[in-house]
């Protein structure tokens, strides 16, 4: 091939790519632009004008009606990835380096429970909470996504903890440790990284679950979604103040994202079995 | 590892919580789920007195139902072939050794860390038919901008008993944030199966004189397979669950045309108190979940064990 064959092809790749960012970035850049406009310059045939100057009514407005929700969500997804992220250590510890008879055959079961639609638990599990006591509260929630987290949880952590040499534990055994002692000086130093992944693919998924949340709260206890989803599907709120809050309530999840981007592509990958 | 007899069921006991919970929040609660199915209870009122297959043959004679097993069938398929075409073009692109790999590799990923919800209600202004998308259509001078969601039209139209079996267009609209939001997992899928390959074998295949084609044809794509099929996996169960992004986007649809199973069991259950039928979509939804999942979670286990 002479170079200028390769550079036209060079130039055509980054093209096409760069035409794909864009669309891919579109939009950010109206929920961003519509944001910060001011309640004259939200109508339809102005979307993709630029806005002109900085209105903060809307953030002011979608902030008022949403800051109890975003609050909420947090009391959530917090307790909930640190509980879930503690059990799954536990059950990925257990069935990667104490396998026992069965085992195995148990943490598939558990992983069907990974894939279920949710609707098909959601009638008893209603009924549950009610008898509980727990229906329509942040802990009800919190209950429920940890034990429909077990299987995720256990899933990453079970095949991070596979790549630990056996040797390390049986040294640590013949020092005279046992099941919790090699937890604590072996595999708990050595997972610092696989609690990380654990716990932002978990804070991702609790942030932005949708069914749970609307089927299992009303009112005061809803989180940020199910608020979002009755700010849009309301016809007297403005354009404006539905793109701030849509920007606010994606902001939490985007901000992890941008920080920690690299382990939650790891979370997404191990989600297909072979981690 | 040797263990001795004491230390043989910590492990046991540690772990049993979990499995017990499991056990009874999957299991039990399903098997509950299939029982409220098979009863009358389709008023507040709760009513466990058994109805048999009433629930279940009103559904597959209800216009509604059929009309979102049709949606289903039509939306899964686009939204796999889609969001893997893209997902594996993007891979392509980005497996050339190009710079800013890692920037375009976020820009593609982050919507995969967005809600639904968000996504839905984004999606829903961009595909409004009187702004976003269209408005630059209209500049560009297309006369005839596409209704997106809004469309009623069905194609191929061909009538089975009460429907019109095919496409309903208003489905593309929902595909189209669909594959924007998930392509970017199928591009991280393929890319982590691209980098597995190794150099050498593309090295040797050049020197024994293959051509770029043969070699793309005949050694990556086969190596690319095992990557295909969870792909399909889990585009496809996602696909066949999928609520909040059309609860949120377009809800039911005039004549249904973008209703899923997912939205019809939440109204009918919660908003119209009909639990027997509500549990009787969930168990359709179940089963056609567990059609995919169950052979691949087996498989899986096969393939560990003996590994």
């Amino acid at each position: 091939m002479t170079n200028t064959t390769l550079n036209v092809r060079r130039w055509g790749l980054y093209t096409l790519l760069a035409l794909m960012a864009l669309f891919y970035l579109l939009p950010v850049y109206v929920m961003g632009i519509t944001s910060i406009k001011g309640m004259d310059e939200i109508t339809l045939d102005q979307m993709w004008q630029l806005p002109s100057g900085l209105y903060l009514e809307g953030y002011r407005e979608a902030f008022h009606k949403l800051a109890p929700n975003l609050w909420n969500s947090l009391l959530l997804a917090v307790p909930a990835t640190v509980l879930s992220a503690i059990l799954g250590s536990l059950n990925g510890y257990v069935l990667s380096k104490w396998k026992f008879r069965g085992s195995d055959t148990l943490f598939t079961l558990m992983l069907f429970g990974m894939f279920i639609p949710y609707q098909s638990i959601l009638i008893p599990l209603i009924q549950f909470l009610q008898t509980i006591g727990l229906y329509n509260s942040i802990p009800g929630l919190i209950l429920v996504h940890v034990v429909y987290g077990l299987p995720i949880c256990t899933l990453i952590l079970r095949n991070f903890y596979a790549g630990i040499p056996t040797e390390l534990l049986e040294a640590a055994k013949i020092d005279g440790n046992g099941f919790f002692g090699i937890f604590r000086y072996i595999i708990f130093p050595l997972s610092i990284t696989g609690f990380v992944v654990v716990g932002i693919w978990q804070f991702t998924n609790i942030w932005n679950e949708f069914l749970f949340a609307v089927s299992l709260t009303t009112q005061k206890q809803q989180p940020i979604m199910v608020a979002l989803q009755n700010l849009s599907g309301s016809q007297v709120v403005q354009w404006n103040v539905q793109m701030a809050g849509a920007l606010l309530a994606a902001l939490p999840t985007l901000l992890v994202y941008v920080f920690l981007g690299k382990y939650f592509i790891r979370g997404l990958l191990a989600g297909s079995i072979k981690g | 590892m040797n263990t001795s007899a004491s230390e043989r069921w910590i492990p046991v006991l540690m772990i049993l919580p979990s499995f017990i919970a499991i056990a009874v929040f999957v299991y039990g609660f399903i098997a509950w789920t299939g029982y409220v199915s098979f009863t009358d209870w389709n008023t507040l009122v709760k009513n466990l007195s058994f109805a048999g297959l009433k629930n279940y043959s009103f559904l597959f004679q209800d216009f509604r139902f059929q009309s979102d097993l049709r949606n289903t069938l039509a939306f899964t398929i686009l939204f796999i072939t889609a969001t893997m075409g893209i997902g594996l073009l993007l891979a392509l692109l980005i497996d050339q050794k190009i710079k800013a790999e890692a920037l375009f590799r976020n820009i593609f990923i982050f919507p995969m860390a967005l809600s639904f919800v968000v996504t839905g209600v984004v999606w829903q202004w961009l595909l409004n038919p009187s702004t976003g998308f269209n408005l630059i259509l209209q500049a560009m001078g297309v006369q005839n901008v596409p209704d997106w969601y809004i469309s009623t039209k069905i194609v191929p139209a061909i009538s089975i008993g009460q429907i019109e079996f095919g496409l309903p267009l208003a489905l593309i609209a929902v595909a189209i944030a669909t594959v924007w939001q998930m392509s970017g997992f199928t591009m991280a899928m393929y890319l982590a199966g691209l980098r597995a390959i190794p150099d050498d074998l593309r090295e040797a295949a050049r020197v024994d004189g293959a051509k770029e084609r043969e070699i793309w044809f005949q050694i990556i794509l086969p190596q690319l397979k095992p990557i295909t099929v969870s792909v399909i996996i889990i585009l496809g169960h996602i696909s066949l669950k999928i609520f909040d992004l059309v609860y949120a986007m377009t809800g039911p649809g005039a004549m249904f045309v973008t209703d899923v199973p997912g939205v019809y069991m939440f109204e009918t259950t919660f908003r119209g108190n009909h639990y027997g039928q509500g549990a009787a979509i969930s168990m359709i939804m179940l089963a056609l979940v567990s059609l995919l999942i169950v052979p691949y979670l087996i498989s899986s286990m096969r393939k560990e064990e003996s590994a």
